[in-house]
């Protein structure tokens, strides 16, 4: 119903290549991990999917329908939404307003409702604040909501990244190293929320380096290396592949 | 003495050095030679002042002033228990009906001032708008406020249209203006975002000043009409002209309260939450779904809008309008109210725009160091307080704050 597809992307930066032909899917029910070494291109495959970068060759398309020259607001309307590996709260405003603005996009008020303050808007805004605490509670963050971001927990701003992703009503999350920073019994907790996520019937594609978490859930992986997919398949296959070992650890460890 | 207060009297020394250094050549230094008597009596008596200042502070640090704490502890303690119990309606009806009184209770030189504190009203939170909710700062704001002035004059004088008619006329050709302004700015951020308005502002100034045929160029125009109304009297309607300082002062305060009303509103709504998602991380804002360069463009009209409903009223309550009215100067004085008050909180604004409007007023008197308190006042309102006079409440409570 709302696959994400990959074709032949290629990306490059002057004279860097950053991405080459790299083509995989994401599909119904699927938890795909998106691996590789430090600076393989694993975050500029986010950047394009969600419209932040061209691409030079190549499409990206979902639900069969390109998403080539959609500005980023346009892609997360279609059901694409993403959290970033350094996180990007609204600092200054609380967790509610936070997960709020991802409403933006699934809501209609214009100024003339706001100043006058009509039934509609009202309603709407009732129905906002509802959707993102349900979020906020989703991602056990209910008690937090009138917490300003900054004053957060590191990982409690993880999971409000998540938390906010979630409001978008996405049909496909991208996680990018959702893991990063938190400790063992953490990174557990967010196995389980991962888990629960894909149970809504939500896509997902995350990038990351624990390799116990993306062994532990994902259901197939794609290794990047260089820009360049060196491997891709099933968790068990993954391990076992040479060129990923090779990627991974170097050549003298064979 | 302590490391601490030796080091607090070494500043000391080196703030009066400094001071002299910045007086001698101003008082000092004539066409005739040179000369100190002046320079170091003013001097002198700055610098005792100061020391008694600090002096004092070196008491209260030391503990001889702690058998006052005590009590006016207790007397904050109360006043705020009393703020609490009092509902915020009844605040805001009281000060309602102090700025409903306040005609009655004054003079004409006193609703002057007030008119144009209300005036200046619209603007900054027209301008907070823009630079307190959206982020962007826009230093050619007075051009909106120009439009606005120029609009209903034209239209008064050659077409005889009235104020009330005008205003949402003026409204709309300020938000057109200020979408075209905002247009090519979209890209931008930053001090290039402010160098160009900067050149907006002026471009829009320097047009009206030229266009002789429209506008009659640094001219002005003159014979605006006042705001008319019909009024009950001898069992008839009679067409009036609002034109008595009281008079104006009521419709200015009409139309600051809605604009309070309005930009409260914007505020708190979904729109205003996503001026201040661009605000924040205008990156993050666009691929949470918010379209960020059409909410720009729309603080910007917002903006405008206010802008030219003030203008409206200016050119109204003036009768006239010149180029002159419309300079850089005004813009600076604009976002300074915006800053010093409070970037983003309505209370702020209206406190800075009291701060700078009528306190100068109250100080007349020494109206030859206006300008130079007014840079020394700023500077350590910057140092001390660098979110406002009264900071935009964020802490929290906001968005789970209710009417």
């Amino acid at each position: 119903m709302a696959t994400l597809e990959l074709s032949e992307i290629s990306v490059r930066f002057g004279g860097l290549q950053a991405l080459t032909d790299v083509s995989f899917r994401v599909r119904d029910g699927d938890i795909v991990g998106l691996i590789g070494p430090n600076g393989a291109g694993k975050t500029t495959v986010f950047n394009v999917i969600t419209g932040v970068y061209q691409t030079s060759a190549g499409q990206v398309s979902y639900d069969g329908a390109p998403l080539r020259a959609l500005r980023p607001h346009k892609i997360l309307a279609l059901g694409v939404a993403r959290t970033f590996q350094n996180i990007r709260l609204f600092q200054n405003m609380t967790a509610l307003e936070n997960v709020m603005v991802a409403q933006h996009c699934r809501t209609r008020a214009g100024v003339l409702g706001a100043i006058l303050r009509s039934p509609a808007q009202k309603r709407e805004e009732a129905h906002i604040r509802q959707k993102s605490m349900e979020a906020l509670e989703f991602m056990g963050l209910g008690g937090f909501a009138g917490e300003v971001a900054s004053n957060m927990a590191y990982g409690l701003q993880r999971r409000l990244e998540i938390a906010r992703a979630l409001a978008s009503e996405p049909k496909t999350i991208l996680l990018d190293e959702p893991a990063a920073g938190l400790n063992p019994a953490e990174s557990r907790e967010l196995m389980h929320t991962i888990g629960r996520i894909s149970d809504l019937g939500i896509n997902i594609l995350m990038v990351e380096h624990d390799m116990k978490v993306v062994m532990g859930i994902c259901r197939h992986i794609v290794v990047l290396d260089h820009g360049v997919m060196i491997a891709e398949g099933k968790p068990e296959e993954i391990q076992r592949d040479p060129r990923v070992i090779e990627a991974y650890l170097g050549n003298e460890h064979q | 003495m302590t490391i601490r207060a030796s080091k607090l009297w070494l500043g000391y020394g080196v703030a009066m050095a400094w001071f002299f250094v910045l007086l001698w050549p101003l008082l000092g230094i004539k066409a005739e030679g040179l000369e100190f008597a002046e320079s170091i009596s003013i001097w002198l008596k700055v610098a005792v002042a100061a020391a008694i200042l600090l002096g004092l502070h070196q008491l209260k640090q030391g503990g001889l002033f702690r058998f006052l704490e005590k009590p006016t502890q207790a007397a904050s303690a109360a006043a705020d228990a009393l703020a609490a119990r009092v509902p915020r309606w009844l605040a805001l009806c009281a000060v309602a009906a102090c700025a409903l009184a306040f005609p009655m209770l004054t003079e004409r030189y006193a609703h002057d001032v007030a008119i144009s504190v209300l005036v200046y009203i619209i603007l900054g939170l027209g301008l907070n708008v823009v630079v307190g909710l959206a982020g962007l700062l826009d230093l050619g704001y007075i051009a909106f406020f120009g439009v606005g002035a120029y609009t209903y004059a034209l239209l008064s004088v050659h077409f005889e249209l009235s104020f009330w008619l005008c205003l949402p006329i003026a409204a709309c050709f300020s938000a057109i203006a200020g979408c075209i302004i905002g247009y090519p700015t979209l890209r931008m951020r930053g001090d290039y975002l402010a160098i160009v308005t900067l050149g907006f502002g002026e471009i829009v100034r320097i047009v009206i000043n030229n266009w002789m045929s429209l506008t009659n160029g640094p001219n002005g125009v003159l014979g605006i009409k006042s705001p008319g109304a019909y009024w009950f009297k001898d069992g008839s309607f009679e067409h009036i002209w609002l034109n008595s300082l009281e008079q104006l002062y009521y419709i200015i305060l009409g139309l600051a309260m809605l604009t309070i009303v309005a930009v409260y509103r914007l505020n708190y709504s979904r729109i205003g939450r996503a001026f201040e998602a661009v605000r924040e991380d205008q990156t993050a804002a666009e691929l949470m779904g918010v379209n960020t360069l059409r909410l720009k463009l729309l603080a910007y009209a917002m903006g405008a809008v206010f802008g030219g409903i003030a203008g409206t009223f200016f050119a109204a309550r003036m009768k006239f309008v010149s180029p002159e009215s419309f300079t850089f100067i005004e813009s600076a004085m604009v976002l300074a109210m915006v800053v010093l008050g409070g970037m983003g909180s309505i209370p702020g604004v209206i406190l800075g725009s009291l701060a700078l409007i009528a306190l100068p007023e109250v100080f007349r008197g020494f109206e030859m160091y206006r300008m130079f308190v007014f840079g020394g006042v700023m500077a350590v309102m910057m140092i001390f307080r660098p979110k406002g006079l009264w900071p935009a409440k964020r802490m929290g409570a906001r968005s789970e704050e209710r009417d």
